[in-house]
This record gives C-alpha cells, sequence and structure tokens, in this order.
C-alpha cells in the first residue's frame, strides 16, 4: 500500500525486524510532542468514560438482590452493604451439572476453535499474499465478501450436515463450525499483514532457490507467529462469548459452554439481575486475563506485521 | 462425558489437525516442481472447503430463498424486497441501518486512533489500553445488563431512586429523568453508543500498533522540519498508518452491519430502533417467514458491495505500489 | 415420598391405562417383571411400562431453572422404576432452537411446547410423531375435548397437555382492599368504577409493564385477548384467532379500545412505575411489584406472576398480594383466559411412547403438583381433571384449578399463542408495543391485519 519510505534493502529491513522486535522500539517518539495536561485530561476522561458501566456492573454484583433493584450502583459508597450470595447462586446452579463443568467445556470448544482457522487462514493468507495464479483476484474478493454472510443463515443446512454426518451434540460441530466462520475475517486481517513484509525479503528467499513451503514455515510463520498469536486473542474472545453458535449445535448439555449456562442463569421468569451480573463477571474473567497476559505479545506481533508501516 | 475424555478428544482432535496440516505441507513441497500455482490450491484448499461447505452454500440458499413465499413453496420474483422497500416500519428498518454503519465505524476508529496516540509510551499504557479494551472482552449478555444500569429510568417521584446512571446524572444536575431508549429517534444512537464502546477497543489495539511501526527516520525527519503535534499526526502518523485504518474502518462496518444482539437484547426492535440484521433475525426464526428473511440477508450482503469495492480499490492500488 | 391417597389413585388408574398400553406395548417389546423396583408398592402403577432400563429419552424445553427442578423430580419415579433415564436440557431460546432442530432432523424425543401455533409449525416439518392410543385416550378421560384440539394438527392427535395457567387475573392487595373497603368486582362496570375511586384519591390504580426482551408486548395482547373474550364471547373470539373476521374489524378494534381505557388512560397508569410510555419500558416481571409498596393496587398477569414478588411475600388472600378473576361483563359471565404447554414427541420408540403416557396420566400431574409444592412452593397447576387440588398447597394455585375446573368456565387458549407466528409471535407484540407508546388503535389493528399471511 501507499508508503512513504522508500522500500528498505534487505539487510536494513532485516535489521530494523531485530531492533523493533529487541528493544520496545523506540516509542518514546510521537507521544513527546504529543503528552501534555490537555492530552492527558483527555485519555483519562476517555478511559474513566469507558469504564465506568463495567464498573457498575461489578458494584452490582457484590449488592443484595433488594438494593440492586431499588437503588443505583453509586448508592453503595454512601450505603455499603456487601453480599457474595450472587455468586454463590450463580456458582451453585443444583439444577445442572454447575458451572464448573460448563466451564470445562468453553475452553474444549474454543481452543481448537483458534487453532484450526489461524493455521488454515495463514495459509490461505499466504497464498494470496505471495503466489500469483490464476482466480487469485477473484477468489479474495469472495472470501473478502463472505464475511457479511450472517451466521444465522448457515445454522440450519450445517445442523442437517452434521446430522447427516452423525456428528450432531459433539464437540466437532462446533469447532467445525467456528472455524469456518471465522475463515474470511481471519484471511483478510492476516493478508493485511502480510502484505506488509517487505517484498524483497521473499524475492532474496526465492533467488536463493527456497519454495513457497519452505518461504512459510521458515520466513513468513516466525515473523507472522505475534501477528497470528494477535488474531488469536480476538478469535479467542469471539469464541469464548459465543452464544449464538452454541445454542444451535450444543443441543447436549455436556458440550454447552458458559454462555448458554449464563444465559439460562436468570430463570424463567425473574429477571435475576443480580445472579446474571455476578455470572458476567465469572465469565469475563478468562477472556481479560488472556488480554493482559498476552498484551505484550499482542502489540509486538501487530508490529511486526505492521514494520513497514 | 467426562473431564478427561473432554480434554482427551480435544487434544486427538487438535493432533488430528495438526497432521493433515503436515500432510498438506508435503504434498504442496511436492507439487512445488509442477509450479506455484499448485502450491497456492493446496494451501487454499481447506480453506476454499470449508467456505465453500460452511458459508458459500448457505448464502448462495439464501439468496435462493429470497424470491419465495413465507413457507418457501411459491416463487414470488421481487416480491419480498417490494416488501422491504414499500412497508413504512421496513423503510425505518433501513434507515436505521444506514445510520448505524455510517456512524459507528468512523466514531469508533477516531475515538481508537486519539486513544492509541494520547496513550502512546504513557506511564500506564499497558494499564491505560486494558481499560479500554475491556468491552471487546464482555460477552453480549453481560454488555445488556451493564447499559441497562446506564439507561435505566426511574419516574420522578417521592421515594423512587434512579438506577440507571444517565438518569441520576441528570437528576443531580437538576433535570427530569429521560426514557433514553423510548424515545426516537435520539434511542438509536444510544444504541449505537453501545456499539462504540465496544468497538473502540478493537480500533484502538490495531491502531496502536500500527503507530508503534513508524520507523523511527521518519518521525526525526519530520521532528527536524519543526513539525508540530497536530501536523505529526496529520502529515505522518495519518498517512502512514492509513492501510490499518482502513482494516479497521472495513472490520468495525462490517461488524455494525450485522450487529443484531445489541439492539435486540435491548429494544427488541421496537421504539423505531430496529435495523436489517435483526430484522431478518425476526422474519427468519421467529415469523416463520423464511422469503422475507432471506431477502433482508441479501440486502445486507449488498449493503456491503461498497465497502468490497472500495478495499479492492485499495489492493489495486497497493500492489502496483 | 406417595402418600395413601395418591397409591390408591394410582391403583385406580392402571387398571384403565394398563389396557391401553398394553397394546402399545405389545407391538414393539413384550413387558418384563424383572425390573429390580417392580415388587414394591411404589412401582404398581409403572409395571404397566415395562422394564426399560438401558433406556434413555430426552427432553427439551424452555423451562429453566427453578421451575426446571420439580420436572426432573417428577420424573423419578418413573425412572426408579422402569430403569429409564429421562436427560432433560432446558434452554430460553427454546422457540427458536426448536425448529431448527426439527427441520435439521435433530429434535429431542420429547418437546414441552408452549404454544398450539409452534406445535403447528413443528408438525409442518414432519419431525413430529402422533400420539399413541395410550396418551389420546388419558386426554379423552382427563381434559376436555378443546385442550386435545389445541394438541392436534390437521386432524391428527399429536400431544397431551401439560401443564396451564390462568390468565384472567387481577393482583391486589388485601390488606389495602380491607382498610380502605374496596370490594372485589364482579363485572367489568365495577372494575371500571373501583378504578375511578382509586384515581379519585390521587393514586395511580394500575400499575402494568410489558418489556420481555425480544418477545416485549406480549403482555398487551393478552389484555386485549381478554376483552376479546369478554365483549364479544367466545364464539367471535374464535373467529377472530382463525381469521374468520379481519383483525381490523370492529370487534377487534371494540377489544382493544376497552383495553386502551385502562392501560393509556394516564389518571390509571403506571402507579410507581411513571406515565403511559413507561408501560413499553417496565419489564413485566417488574409491573406489578409497585403493589407491594403500595403505589398501585391493580396489576393485570396471569397466575404465575405469583413466583414474581420477591421471597417473604406472602401470596393468599389475606397475605400481602393476592389475584381475583378479571370479571366478565355480566357476573354470570365465566370466560377465562389461559395457557399452556403440550408433550410433543418426535420419537416412537416403546420408552418415549412409555414416558409420554406416563406424563398424560394423572399420576404424573399429581406427582409433578406436590413435587411443585414442595420445592419451589406451588406455582404450577394443570388442567388435567384427575388433578387433586388438595396437592396444591398455593392459595393461586388453587384458585386457578379451581378455576380451570369449574364446569361454568368458558376456557379459551391464549389467542397471539394460536395465531401464526408472523402475527402471534411477531407483528401482534410489535404494534401493540407501539400503540402503548403512541400509535392510534386504528393503525396498530391495521398493520396487524396486514402481517397476516396470505394463504
Amino acid at each position: 500500500m501507499t508508503s512513504l519510505t522508500p522500500r528498505a534493502e534487505p539487510v536494513a529491513s532485516r535489521k530494523a525486524l531485530a531492533a523493533a522486535s529487541r528493544t520496545g522500539h523506540a516509542s518514546a517518539r510521537i507521544k513527546k510532542k504529543a503528552t501534555s495536561p490537555v492530552a492527558s485530561a483527555i485519555a483519562v476522561l476517555l478511559a474513566v468514560v469507558w469504564t465506568i458501566p463495567t464498573f457498575g456492573l461489578l458494584v452490582s454484583s457484590f449488592r443484595p438482590e433488594a438494593a440492586i433493584k431499588t437503588t443505583g450502583w453509586w448508592t453503595f459508597f454512601s450505603d455499603p452493604q456487601l453480599t457474595l450470595d450472587n455468586y454463590q447462586a450463580a456458582l451453585s446452579t443444583d439444577t445442572q451439572s454447575g458451572l464448573g463443568s460448563f466451564f470445562i467445556n468453553s475452553f474444549v470448544i474454543t481452543i481448537p476453535a483458534v487453532i484450526i482457522p489461524i493455521c488454515l487462514a495463514a495459509l490461505a493468507a499466504y497464498a494470496f499474499a505471495w503466489i500469483d495464479f490464476r482466480g487469485r483476484d477473484f477468489l479474495f474478493v469472495l472470501v473478502f465478501s463472505l464475511q457479511i454472510v450472517p451466521l444465522q443463515v448457515a445454522l440450519l443446512p450445517l445442523l442437517t450436515m452434521y446430522v447427516k454426518a452423525g456428528l450432531a451434540g459433539t464437540f466437532w460441530t462446533l469447532w467445525l463450525s467456528h472455524s469456518a466462520f471465522a475463515l474470511p475475517l481471519a484471511i483478510f486481517i492476516l493478508h493485511n499483514f502480510m502484505t506488509e513484509i517487505p517484498k524483497s525479503l521473499i524475492e532474496a528467499a526465492r533467488v536463493d532457490g527456497a519454495g513457497h513451503v519452505k518461504i512459510f514455515y521458515r520466513i513468513m510463520l516466525p515473523l507472522m507467529t505475534p501477528a497470528l498469536a494477535a488474531f488469536g486473542i480476538f478469535q479467542f474472545l469471539w469464541v469464548w462469548n459465543d452464544l449464538l453458535v452454541a445454542l444451535t449445535f450444543a443441543s447436549d448439555n455436556t458440550v454447552q459452554p458458559m454462555t448458554v449456562a449464563l444465559a439460562n442463569l436468570s430463570g424463567t421468569r425473574g429477571t435475576a439481575w443480580e445472579l446474571l451480573s455476578a455470572g458476567a463477571f465469572i465469565s469475563i474473567i478468562v477472556p481479560v486475563a488472556v488480554f493482559i497476559s498476552l498484551q505484550r505479545y499482542f502489540v509486538r506481533g501487530l508490529l511486526a506485521g505492521g514494520l513497514k508501516g | 462425558m467426562d473431564t478427561s475424555v473432554k480434554i482427551l478428544t480435544m487434544l486427538l482432535a487438535i493432533l488430528l489437525f495438526v497432521a493433515v496440516v503436515g500432510v498438506m505441507l508435503f504434498i504442496a513441497s511436492r507439487a512445488e516442481r509442477k509450479g506455484a500455482q499448485f502450491v497456492a490450491y493446496v494451501f487454499l484448499l481447506p480453506s476454499i472447503l470449508m467456505l465453500s461447505v460452511g458459508l458459500l452454500y448457505p448464502a448462495v440458499k439464501t439468496i435462493y430463498a429470497s424470491f419465495f413465499d413465507a413457507a418457501g413453496n411459491a416463487f414470488i420474483g421481487l416480491g419480498n424486497y417490494h416488501t422491504i422497500f414499500t412497508s413504512s416500519d421496513e423503510i425505518t428498518v433501513l434507515r436505521n441501518t444506514v445510520l448505524w454503519v455510517v456512524v459507528t465505524p468512523f466514531v469508533a476508529t477516531a475515538i481508537g486512533l486519539v486513544y492509541a496516540i494520547l496513550v502512546e509510551g504513557a506511564k500506564a499504557e499497558a494499564l491505560a489500553k486494558a481499560m479500554i479494551f475491556l468491552p471487546m472482552a464482555i460477552s453480549m449478555v453481560a454488555a445488556s445488563i451493564i447499559w441497562k444500569f446506564v439507561y435505566e429510568f426511574r419516574p420522578d417521584q417521592p421515594g423512587v431512586k434512579q438506577i440507571g446512571l444517565l438518569n441520576q446524572v441528570l437528576v443531580w444536575l437538576g433535570g427530569s429523568p429521560q426514557q433514553w431508549i423510548l424515545n426516537a429517534p435520539w434511542n438509536t444512537f444510544f444504541l449505537i453508543v453501545v456499539m462504540i464502546w465496544i468497538q473502540a477497543g478493537f480500533a484502538m489495539t490495531i491502531l496502536s500498533a500500527s503507530i508503534k511501526a513508524i520507523p523511527d527516520d521518519v518521525i526525526e525527519a519530520a521532528r527536524l522540519d519543526g513539525v508540530n503535534a497536530l501536523g505529526m499526526f496529520r502529515f505522518v502518523t495519518l498517512p502512514m498508518i492509513r492501510p490499518s485504518v482502513i482494516v479497521v474502518l472495513t472490520t468495525i462496518a462490517i461488524g455494525t452491519l450485522k450487529v443484531f444482539d445489541v439492539v435486540r437484547t435491548m429494544t427488541g426492535g421496537n421504539f423505531d430502533t430496529n435495523v436489517v440484521a435483526n430484522e431478518f433475525y425476526t422474519q427468519s426464526f421467529r415469523a416463520s417467514n423464511a422469503g422475507l428473511g432471506s431477502a433482508l440477508a441479501v440486502l445486507l450482503f449488498i449493503l456491503v458491495v461498497p465497502i468490497v469495492v472500495y478495499n479492492i480499490r485499495q489492493l489495486r492500488a497497493s500492489e502496483s505500489r | 415420598m406417595s402418600n395413601i391417597r395418591s397409591r390408591r389413585r394410582l391403583a385406580a388408574v392402571s387398571g384403565g391405562l394398563g389396557l391401553a398400553l398394553v397394546l402399545a406395548a405389545c407391538a414393539s417389546s413384550t413387558p418384563s417383571d424383572n425390573s429390580k423396583a417392580a415388587g414394591s408398592a411404589e412401582c404398581a402403577a409403572y409395571k404397566v411400562y415395562g422394564d426399560l432400563s438401558g433406556k434413555s429419552i430426552s427432553v427439551y424445553t424452555g423451562i429453566v431453572t427453578p421451575e426446571d427442578k420439580p420436572y426432573m423430580d417428577s420424573y423419578k419415579p418413573f425412572e426408579t422404576c422402569t430403569g429409564a433415564k429421562v436427560n432433560y436440557v432446558g434452554d430460553k431460546a427454546f422457540e427458536t432452537q426448536i425448529l431448527v432442530r426439527a427441520k435439521a432432523g435433530n429434535p429431542p424425543d420429547i418437546a414441552i411446547v408452549p404454544q398450539p401455533g409452534l406445535l403447528q409449525q413443528l408438525v409442518a416439518t414432519g419431525a413430529a410423531k402422533a400420539a399413541p392410543q395410550a396418551v389420546a385416550d388419558n386426554v379423552d378421560k382427563f381434559w376436555g375435548a378443546d385442550w386435545k384440539a389445541y394438541g392436534s394438527a390437521g386432524g391428527k392427535f399429536y400431544a397431551a397437555p401439560s401443564g396451564a395457567s390462568v390468565k384472567s387475573m387481577v393482583w391486589y392487595s388485601p390488606k389495602e382492599f380491607k382498610d380502605k373497603g374496596y370490594a372485589i368486582p364482579t363485572t367489568l362496570a365495577e372494575l371500571k368504577t373501583l378504578s375511578d375511586t382509586i384515581a379519585a384519591t390521587g393514586k395511580k390504580p394500575w400499575c402494568a409493564g410489558i418489556g420481555s426482551g425480544e418477545a416485549t408486548g406480549w403482555p398487551v395482547t393478552d389484555w386485549m385477548e381478554d376483552f376479546m373474550l369478554r365483549l364479544s364471547g367466545p364464539d367471535v373470539y374464535d373467529q377472530w384467532v382463525t381469521h374468520k373476521i379481519a383483525f381490523n374489524s370492529a370487534a377487534p378494534t371494540a377489544a382493544l379500545d376497552a383495553v386502551g381505557a385502562f392501560l393509556k388512560n394516564d389518571k390509571y397508569v403506571n402507579g410507581g412505575l411513571g406515565d403511559v410510555k413507561s408501560i413499553a419500558s417496565t419489564t413485566f416481571q417488574d409491573g406489578g411489584l409497585p403493589i407491594l409498596q403500595g403505589t398501585c393496587s391493580l396489576h393485570r398477569q396471569a397466575s404465575f406472576y405469583a413466583s414474581n414478588f420477591p421471597k417473604g411475600t406472602k401470596v393468599a388472600e389475606d397475605g400481602d398480594v393476592f389475584a381475583f378473576y378479571l370479571p366478565g361483563v355480566q357476573a354470570a359471565d365465566h370466560p377465562v383466559l389461559g395457557g399452556g404447554e403440550f408433550n410433543l414427541a418426535f420419537a416412537d420408540r416403546p420408552e418415549v411412547q412409555a414416558f409420554q403416557t406416563y406424563l398424560s396420566t394423572d399420576t404424573w400431574a399429581n406427582n409433578k403438583a406436590k413435587i411443585s409444592s414442595d420445592v419451589t412452593g406451588g406455582g404450577w397447576i394443570t388442567a388435567n381433571k384427575g388433578l387433586d387440588v388438595a396437592n396444591l398447597v398455593n392459595p393461586i394455585d388453587k384458585l386457578s384449578a379451581s378455576i380451570l375446573q369449574d364446569p361454568k368456565t368458558v376456557f379459551r387458549f391464549d389467542g397471539s399463542d394460536m395465531m401464526p407466528a408472523a402475527v402471534g409471535s411477531n407483528a401482534f407484540w410489535k404494534q401493540a408495543t407501539a400503540w402503548i407508546i403512541g400509535q392510534s388503535t386504528k393503525d396498530t389493528v391495521d398493520k396487524i391485519e396486514a402481517a397476516w399471511p396470505k394463504s
């Protein structure tokens, strides 16, 4: 894409790569100019505005049912009433097998549903970005446009196929469906990163006699690994929080994820905000932990992909 | 099913998948001699296969079904499309969808970009980013409760306390509480706020990474030329991260077109807040009108065409660089 | 578990039941008597089902916590005596998912379907199985012909009724009525007078909430059905439901206007919750709670609303809240609007048919009533005439069950549950909601009429 920098020599770009991944890169550059009291104030304001709604839910999850229904969560600070009942109630859904097994199911569903589409998308994105073949543009546009297909139209045809294949009610239905649904966006985003890797790098390897397979796993994969991990986090969040796909395919409660259990938590008739807020926080913990622990990796990953700018 | 059995199944599935990919790479390396084309086809085969079965086939089926009546028996030509463009309720749905897809991507991207620049290199950068990113990690069920505690309305009566934050703030400032999600057309904007709240984190994360990737020499050169902060943003940062901005705008725009759970959980599509994706869901799954539902889905495909075209032109431009 | 009375009942039933079941059981497997618990007295009534050890039956329903537990518990006698295993899955998204599953060929063995309209759709997928003769015989014995018709499609009988609810109820505070000297109204005119009397004290007499996520608006449809039934009588009501008269004809328009005299009357609503519009933004669960705070006096909602009052609320004629029957135009009229669930089978394996049969007996009805009383304090009734009202502990359940069993009662099923999905679970809800926040009655009935599928 349009770029201000003149194309770097392979050596130079490799150096830049190494530098970028070694040090935290010279990020002291732009902000030096931008950091002013006004800028900081705006940043803090935005952060507070963004967090307050969630904070309200956190506070609510520790308040007794009657208090939640009659007063605002901020009343907590003038009249602190604290209870763990909501969490206890949410965790001990004795009628089913408890949230614990749903928790395990969420992991069992999510991990392959992240690994499979990312590997396949990386291969496809490489082909689109670096191999010249007939029908490339057409196929790429097609894949790209498939992003808009609402998942709902795919549910019935897929379930019909799973039933015929004898897969209905197993984890396979969820793994395969999530993988297929993730592919268009994964290919689109990974393709974007791949095209930003200096062409000279690939060309040099070609001159050395390396085939595409070799380039893919010797050069591209190491360069892309962080970017793959980065997309992996997003895919993790989407699958972890998915309710729609799980509702259709996880018809048996031995494979249902957390989200399904949470959706049914409030029961048939009550609004049960107290249970829902506690349940929501239980389900937030994992994605937030994943994000925080992988954040550095995440930034570096996109950085490697966006090296050329 | 036992927990250990589940985990074992998962590990087996992953192993199986790794084996399949291994075989593919092997075949691809053998095909290398026949020409790069074949490598490309092998690389693409699994993705294309899954996409054809998982998305393309249902999409084609949907287009076909959109020309049939509610039960899917009688061919009615463009009848469903006629309904969409003539019924007053459906026109409201179209208007709202346009509003969503125009406002959400730009505002979310702008906020994400401004925030990324503001916290760049700040002391608590990681924490600051996590705060904006948090909504991305929250499921829709949770988000709808979160926003209930913001927009909830309680009447202005003695003994009745507000439980929605926005109305409480209004009352503190001496105003009277409002029915935020009831009064059209502003209620649509209050729903859009929720989507922006979710998507800004996505924009911020990707754009922040792009900003960090801008080479030092470019910044230094600009600085030596005496460019100020605003100029730096206008003439250096923005042009350098333009490709990422387009990716972010595109992704959010498509996500917004497909959004239905924000509307469904907060208003159920009532009070003139309905959007195409939710109406599609309602017609297909609740009103049993497969024909009209499919036509609405096809409308989504059509609405995305301008975005696809724009992206292709960008792609062409980048290839001829 | 079972006391003497129910045991007598079990024995009495098994005679008639056995005959019917032998036919069903003979066709596939010979009933064996080696079931482990077969000897005990509790299992005498279940002997007819044969030995079903190792067999399992899946049940799929929209009934989730806390009401799922009494269901699962009520299956236990069947499980222990026959050896079959019942796998119960509750899912709030049942109503959309069951259609997807039926169409895709992945239905459960038995679905508990809450609407006759949905039942028709499910039968139309071709996946449902007609009920065995034993079930039909039980339904003939324990239910009226109207209930059997709700469980039938295309002239074939499919599903026996399960639970039921009485919708024509008005919640009030017995204490307030006593203190102020209000009398329970026995005609619609008296109800109106009572509302005016309360309004004259400066209090908004009625409170309502119609919010229910994507189903927002359904409580208004119940109001309209109740008034349709009262003002125009059961025959016109039936014509309206089956679209023999148009939705925007005179009778339905008058019924909606009559509802408007209550729900869109800013002197009457919305006690403790705001203005007329606040009805649309209040969830139906919260709609009647102001009665407890004393900011509202009357709330029209079904018998099941009892479970929405916070724990510790005494629901009784002399308690914190109770309900009276929404009267007819004349005191002698006894029209009742209600709802219910149906057990629809998608498999005809012997164990599934045996279980279906069990669910259609008075044995199950009484088991379920007792267990519900123990576990959730009631909140469950059935129109099964074999139900012993003494098994209900909750006063509101007793009242509802006696209304259902009263021979004077003219029962009609919730009309929106029987209309085509495009109306009954979309346009009717949507337009009713728009009507609350300002749309005129004429526009409302016109738009619903326009949404009626043409065929």
